[in-house]
């Protein structure tokens, strides 16, 4: 019995067996947190947003997802015209593809059998949400930020990603107003897939660069 | 909006970031000051970010290129292959003009 519990169990007399609380994980009220709340409050106690409108947008965010982008790149895979016209001008072809743009402009980086892309935002978490959704957290990690643009090949085997040395590396820091999204290559046998069998090949990680597509 | 600043590279202009240390909301990472690179395209222009972050407009808008650079001139003791390439969006403001060597 443990150093709390060394009474007699009488069942007859109910009593309260209380577990050692668990720390809450929500409920640290950290520097940007409460500028965050601030600001908000503020914004809605002058009538220029409301909470609705706060907590929709939140919606739409999280509603985002890497299916956007495995869209674009299926079509592109398929359809040479819409290929050129997304490297020309990434933000038209997400549009054309149903994805709502932002004021951030989308350039599309085309991986081939001589260039391997990669991105990064060395400064803060720059990432194409539009097309891809909220990042993942290691893409915010100081490890990933500062690592890949000083030891690419190293960080990219990593991932299991292995660049033959005959390949060119190109890593993209997103550092101002334009973000990017990789065209990985099409894997092979895939020549009778549908658009949406193949844009269930593509992955987040393929569209960041970390990863290839495979084979299915 | 106010006219822009004019641009002044184009692609494969060969520029080199200036080496200067300002304080504030600067998006010019520290790794490429003073290193020598090609600009890859011009983006367009864009208020200026290190303006916007203390409430001002940032106008007029600066030019933002999209500048290549050689790892092995970022890092000199690069482990990687000597063709690998860094592209980095910079302002106008922090480049000039170099020679092709």
């Amino acid at each position: 019995m443990s150093g709390e519990h060394d009474h007699d169990h009488d069942e007859s007399a109910p009593h309260i067996h209380r577990s050692p609380p668990r720390a809450d994980l929500d409920d640290t009220l950290t520097y940007y947190r409460a500028m965050e709340a601030a600001v908000r409050e503020l914004l809605i106690e002058k009538e220029i947003l409301s909470a609705a409108d706060v907590r929709r947008q939140i919606e739409i965010m999280d509603g985002r997802s890497p299916d956007g982008g495995a869209k674009m790149v299926a079509r592109a895979w398929l359809d040479a015209a819409y290929k050129q016209r997304m490297l020309v001008n990434g933000s038209q072809a997400a549009e054309e593809t149903g994805l709502k743009g932002g004021p951030l402009k989308l350039v599309v980086v085309e991986n081939t059998p001589s260039v391997h892309n990669v991105i990064v935002c060395t400064l803060c978490s720059c990432y194409p949400r539009t097309v891809l959704g909220l990042p993942p957290d290691w893409y915010k990690s100081r490890n990933y930020r500062s690592r890949v643009v000083r030891e690419p090949r190293a960080v990219l085997a990593e991932f299991g990603t292995v660049i033959p040395a005959n390949v060119q590396i190109r890593v993209h820091d997103s550092t101002a107003d334009m973000r990017y999204l990789v065209l990985p290559m099409r894997p092979t046998g895939t020549d009778d897939l549908s658009e949406a069998e193949l844009a269930k090949l593509v992955t987040r990680d393929s569209m960041i660069g970390v990863a290839l597509v495979g084979s299915p | 909006m106010p006219e822009s600043i004019a641009i002044r590279f184009n692609a494969g202009d060969r520029v080199e970031v200036r080496a200067a240390y300002p304080i504030g909301h600067v998006r010019t990472p520290f790794y490429v000051r003073g290193k020598q690179g090609v600009i890859e395209r011009v983006c367009g222009v864009f208020p200026n970010p290190e303006e916007r972050a203390y409430g001002r407009p940032g106008l007029p808008p600066q030019p933002l290129y999209r500048v290549r650079f050689l790892h092995r001139d970022v890092w000199p003791d690069y482990s990687g292959e000597p063709f690998d390439v860094l592209e980095v969006e910079i302002y106008q403001h922090w480049l000039e003009r170099k020679q092709h060597p």
